[in-house]
């Protein structure tokens, strides 16, 4: 190793390898990672709390272990940062809402006690969109985040904080969730891997509740191989999420295989154009090279189109906040977390003070969308009608897996943008959804891996989305394609002083 | 436009929120270009098409009906802004 600066830099493997041969200890490891988020993070902003003294003792009991000659998991000492919407026991949790402020869980999330099961060392928790609402992370109560790539763009949303972190090499592995693309679209503008499996292949437990039938666990990492190192601890049946499949947990990274021989793999028309607008003509150009690259590779490509996914943005958009504002429901200033001061002596007085105070715009608005979209006389209208369609786009997913293995398209139909560019309009933001909401209506695995980047040096990610359970195909082909390009080894430097200015410099 | 002011702040009421008069008005003119964006989904044929509410299909997930460890009544008042003698505390609701 060339010194401790680019410890931080590392791999989960690659920095597990050196853990498992004594070169680096966890505590080691940790420093290099707090020293750039010391140098790195007043620039960025990826964390809403940092967790030193917890990561010090778990990193101190794992090089204890080690010493002892103990057999431990393969991510032991490994440096995890945990987007701020998984409720960690003793360590506040507050979705970046002021409406949790002051959260204290009494317990932990299934994600958090198999990563502390595993030896993973928790660094922080992570900036993100108020309870995960919105796509660019400026929907946060405690401030926005920037992307590494460039400090005066978006890390996308809603888990900019953990995409940010990676890019940023402020931690080596990262956990976000998606319920629209949360993962997937951060991922592609901060130019990392981002993983949501099949609906119910991980245990939601403890984790704080947006779209209920959408939402997703998954880990956001610098390579492939990371990403199937997660899904290892994180996969399986846990009974107190009642939603969890109980079905066989391979080892996924048997599945990384480095070709595509025998992949049928499906060009999504509406991945590329939505409702006759084309994506941005770099990131038209990058997919389509992809779609190249797997032929070499050995792969059978061919474009396919499913229609109803023209839809998927009024569908999501209904769905998503009719379960929110049931979900939501709960935050009423009794049991936990913000009640107003002024409570008027009266209770519903206090539940609707508490409420405007403690909520942002963005959840408001969905608050009051999905209330509407319930309430009586609107129901069919809205609600039965999205249900209904949304039965259409997963009939569609059915059909072209009959025909191919994998699906790919565009992750985003445009590169990071600026902040404050798409905040006073809401339709225009949630358009950058538009390409991974689809995949959430099905309940579908989905993944975002970074395939370019722009004339400005921006991130451009892919998307391939697999069968139901079928994470391994969707990891191979995610990993064939990774292996035959070296944009997973690039790390921005946010640091760089350039121009007098803190800018963003790429390193290839 | 569909969403009056009036039936804005009728949601608003329905969903507990209390909105300012600015926020009411930027939510009509909001709420109301996104509810033209859904207008879309009504060229849709839908007839006979089942809803789907959830991506896998299970129902009735049950489980053994065991006396597990619970949070304490400590733990689960932790948090509370309000609480007295092992309660919740809120402002009086009946007369």
């Amino acid at each position: 190793m060339s010194g401790d600066s680019k410890l931080c830099e590392l791999t989960a493997h690659e920095l597990s390898h050196l853990l498992g041969s004594g070169e680096v200890s966890a505590r080691e490891a940790l420093a290099a990672v707090y020293e750039r988020i010391d140098e790195a993070e007043a620039g960025i902003h990826a964390y809403v709390l940092l967790t030193p003294e917890v990561a010090e003792a778990q990193a101190r009991e794992i090089d204890e272990r080690r010493a002892r000659k103990e057999h431990l998991p393969p991510l032991a000492g490994v440096p995890l940062a945990l987007k701020d919407i998984y409720c960690t026991k003793g360590i506040p949790t507050t979705c970046c809402s002021r409406i949790l402020e002051g959260f204290v869980p009494p317990y932990d999330a299934h994600v958090v006690e198999q990563c502390r099961r595993n030896g993973l060392v928790l660094v922080g928790k992570t900036n993100m969109d108020e309870f995960a609402m919105g796509s660019s992370t400026e929907n946060s109560a405690f401030g926005v985040t920037r992307n590494p790539w460039d400090l005066e763009r978006v890390p996308g949303g809603s888990s900019g904080g953990s995409a940010a972190a990676m890019a940023g090499s402020e931690a080596i592995v990262a956990m976000g969730t998606d319920t629209g693309g949360s993962i997937r679209q951060p991922a592609s503008f901060c130019g990392v891997v981002g993983l949501k499996p099949t609906y119910g292949r991980v245990s939601r437990y403890g984790v704080i509740a947006f779209a209920s039938s959408l939402d997703q666990v998954g880990p956001i990492t610098k390579d492939v191989r990371d990403s199937a190192l997660m899904l290892n601890l994180l996969a399986g049946h846990d009974p107190r999420d009642s939603t969890s499949i109980d079905a066989p947990t391979p080892d996924y990274t048997a599945a990384l295989i480095p070709d595509a021989k025998g992949l049928r793999i499906g060009l999504v028309t509406e991945f590329m154009e939505y409702q006759g607008r084309r994506v941005d003509a770099e990131v038209d150009e990058a997919v389509l090279a992809v779609i190249e690259r797997f032929r070499q590779l050995g792969a059978e490509c061919e474009e396919v189109s499913l229609p109803h996914l023209n839809y998927s943005i009024p569908v999501y958009y209904i769905i998503a906040p009719a379960e929110a504002s049931s979900n939501l429901a709960r935050y009423d200033g009794v049991q936990y977390g913000y009640r107003s001061p002024d409570d008027g002596g009266d209770i519903i007085d206090m539940y609707s003070r508490t409420r405007d105070e403690g909520f942002g715009a963005e959840v408001k608005r969905r608050i009051m969308l999905g209330t509407y979209a319930l309430s009586a006389g609107y129901y069919d209208a809205y609600y039965l009608k999205a249900t209904q369609v949304r039965t259409l786009i997963r009939r569609d997913f059915d059909r072209a897996f009959e025909q191919f293995d994998v699906l790919v398209g565009a992750t985003s139909p445009t590169v990071a943008f600026r902040l404050g560019e798409k905040t006073d309009d809401p339709l225009a933001m949630y358009l950058s959804d538009v390409c991974t909401i689809p995949v959430n209506m099905g309940g579908l695995p989905g993944m975002s891996i970074p395939c370019g980047f722009s004339a400005d040096g921006l991130p451009i990610g892919l998307q391939l989305v697999g069968k139901p359970l079928g994470e391994e195909t969707l990891l191979r082909a995610a990993y064939a394609f990774e292996q035959s390009t070296d944009y997973h080894r690039r790390r921005a430097h946010p640091i760089a002083e350039r121009n007098g200015r803190r800018t963003a410099v790429g390193r290839a | 436009m569909r969403l009056t002011p009036e039936e804005v702040e009728h949601v608003a009421l329905l969903a507990r929120l209390r909105l300012t008069d600015e926020e009411r008005a930027r939510f009509t003119t909001q709420l109301n270009s996104i509810l033209e964006h859904f207008e879309q989904l009504q060229q849709i044929d839908t007839s006979g098409v089942p809803p789907m509410s959830h991506a896998v299909p299970m129902s009735n997930v049950l489980r053994a009906d065991e006396p597990a460890a619970s949070l304490s009544p400590q733990e689960a008042l932790q948090n509370a802004p309000g609480h007295a003698r092992d309660c919740f505390q809120v402002p009086r609701v009946i007369e």
